[in-house]
């Protein structure tokens, strides 16, 4: 009765049940191929996150440290929290490296560059012969002052290279201690002797800097090489264009020096290791330039020219060296309508040669 | 052959400095200067690490490298001294040492750069001076690896967090505590002291 009651239900209960174990098939069918699926997703997270720099909080605080990271530390010397500076490595490699090397090679390529110039030349006399009339070139100031800064540039050029070079040159030959206590003297030459290499330099460099003012003839100098290479002297007023290069070097590299060498010569300013390391770099790169242009004015005032030296010497040079060496001024003279006097009566004597700061 | 090195436990040290006082207490170190510091990062911060650091007696020590008078050596068991009298106290090794190393008499900043005689760590190995003799205790401190000892600082260490001794024996001996704590090695300092492949 009851299923003849109701055929339509139990048609209805077949249909869901078949529907039901379709659904369960297809469900238990997506999950079987899913759910190994899963463990992808997780990989694929974690990857993920490992890419994006989920490191180890420790290994940023080494990272930091190798990289100056600063610290708290009770000791109270200067940087004393910093654990590790890697910029001393950097001024190691410089210092050692191609500073030395290169500035050994400069300042002995130009010795040799002057020892082959002389070879070829020889000594540039007077053309005409000397006139025995004399001008004044250099006043008793100037004289003064070139002397001054002179004597404490050669002083310091010596116990500077001393310090650059000495442990490889010095020492071999003089043993170590005798080299040590030697250094220990350079050294405090050096640094009490700078500053007033400074005054020198700095009044040296704003009493000339009028005459050394750059002029267009200054260019047709140095092309034809300063009348080294040609026979005809070039063009040259009170200073010659070589001596304006010379004047400008040290002008530059010689601020370069002074303001390098009063950071060292003071670390209670409270500069940093990395300031005086660069300063360091600087200042002797600075001096190995200025050093290397020196041997060039030390070589042509002395050796080179004939009647050159008695300008700083005495004062006074020859009208014909004048006339030669600087034309544009002997003619300027003349127009001012300054006489030339007798040389002093004293027998014309040899200028001292003043002592060559050795390469070492 | 030994090598000496030093090794600071950055998961030990409890910025106690009693490496610093142990260290000024046995080799009598001047006023003013302290051979060994201990520094610590992100002080204050959860996380923060100290770290005892003084010379590490480096392989190829950039102090040795750059010093004017050559006045640095390194022992037969790698530890790098130098000799007080032929130092010229130019500061050279203050610039070019990775620790900071390198110290001066005090005041440290003088003027004219008047720094004195460096004075650092010597691994509590004196100088070139007679081992154990007055003179060497006065320019170097005391000389306690020629009474076989080690240095004071790492012997005094409450926590064992800094070592002092043979390389390969530290090495051992952190690894150890590395593996029992699962932690990741922090053999601080010793890429940079000792090169890459240590």
């Amino acid at each position: 009765m009851k299923a003849s009651n109701n055929p339509t239900r139990d048609v209805d209960k077949g249909r869901r049940r078949g529907r039901f174990a379709l659904l369960a098939f297809l469900g238990m069918m997506f999950l079987i191929v899913a759910l190994p699926l899963t463990g992808y997703l997780m990989v694929g997270e974690t990857a993920a996150q490992a890419q994006q720099g989920a490191v180890n909080p420790l290994s940023e605080l080494w990272r930091g440290a190798r990289q100056a990271n600063e610290g708290y530390t009770a000791v109270t010397a200067p940087q004393a929290n910093i654990l590790i500076t890697d910029s001393g490595q950097n001024w190691r490699q410089v210092r050692n490296g191609p500073l030395a090397t290169y500035g050994a090679w400069l300042m002995i390529l130009a010795l040799v560059a002057l020892a082959a110039l002389f070879l070829l030349r020889g000594r540039v006399d007077i053309d005409e012969g000397p006139s025995g009339m004399t001008v004044e070139r250099w006043t008793r100031s100037d004289r003064i002052l070139h002397w001054y800064t002179a004597v404490l540039f050669i002083l310091l050029a010596i116990t500077g290279l001393s310090l650059l070079y000495g442990r490889a040159v010095l020492m071999p030959v003089m043993g170590s201690e005798a080299f040590a206590s030697y250094a220990q003297a350079a050294i405090y030459v050096h640094n009490y002797l700078g500053l007033f290499f400074a005054i020198g330099l700095v009044l040296m460099v704003l009493k000339w800097l009028r005459v050394n003012i750059p002029k267009g003839h200054d260019l047709s100098w140095f092309l034809s090489g300063g009348g080294m290479l040609k026979g005809k002297h070039p063009h040259a007023g009170f200073v010659n264009a070589g001596e304006k290069l010379l004047f400008w070097t040290l002008a530059v590299a010689g601020l370069a020096i002074l303001i390098t060498g009063v950071i060292l010569l003071f670390p209670q300013l409270g500069q940093s290791r990395e300031v005086m390391q660069v300063s360091l770099v600087v200042h002797a790169a600075a001096s190995i330039l200025v050093i290397t242009f020196i041997f060039g004015h030390i070589y042509l005032a002395t050796v080179a020219m004939k009647g050159s030296m008695a300008g700083m010497v005495g004062g006074r040079v020859d009208v014909n060296w004048a006339r030669q060496h600087h034309d544009l001024w002997a003619k300027e003279l003349e127009e001012k309508g300054v006489r030339p006097e007798p040389a002093p009566a004293r027998p014309e004597k040899e200028a001292p040669e003043e002592p060559r700061p050795a390469a070492s | 052959m030994a090598k000496m090195k030093f090794l600071c436990d950055a998961e030990r040290c409890i910025e106690c400095n009693g490496c610093v006082t142990a260290c000024k207490n046995v080799n009598e170190v001047p006023w003013g200067i302290n051979r060994r510091r201990v520094v610590t990062l992100n002080d204050g911060v959860p996380g923060e690490k100290s770290i005892s650091v003084a010379c590490m007696h480096c392989t190829d020590a950039p102090c040795a490298a750059v010093c004017p008078v050559d006045c640095f050596y390194t022992t037969a068991d790698g530890v790098v001294l130098h000799d007080k009298d032929l130092c010229i106290g130019c500061g050279y090794c203050f610039y070019a040492c990775p620790f900071g190393a390198p110290q001066y008499p005090s005041p440290q900043e003088r003027a004219f750069a008047v720094r004195g005689k460096m004075d650092k760590c010597t691994f509590c190995a004196g100088g070139p001076e007679e081992p154990g003799s007055q003179a060497e205790f006065e320019k170097y401190g005391a000389n306690r690896v020629a009474e076989g000892k080690l240095p004071a600082c790492a012997e005094m260490c409450a926590t064992k967090a800094l070592l002092a001794g043979d390389g390969d024996v530290l090495a051992d001996i952190y690894r150890k505590r590395v593996l029992r704590r699962a932690g990741r090695p922090q053999t601080w300092g010793w890429e940079k002291a000792y090169g890459a492949d240590v």
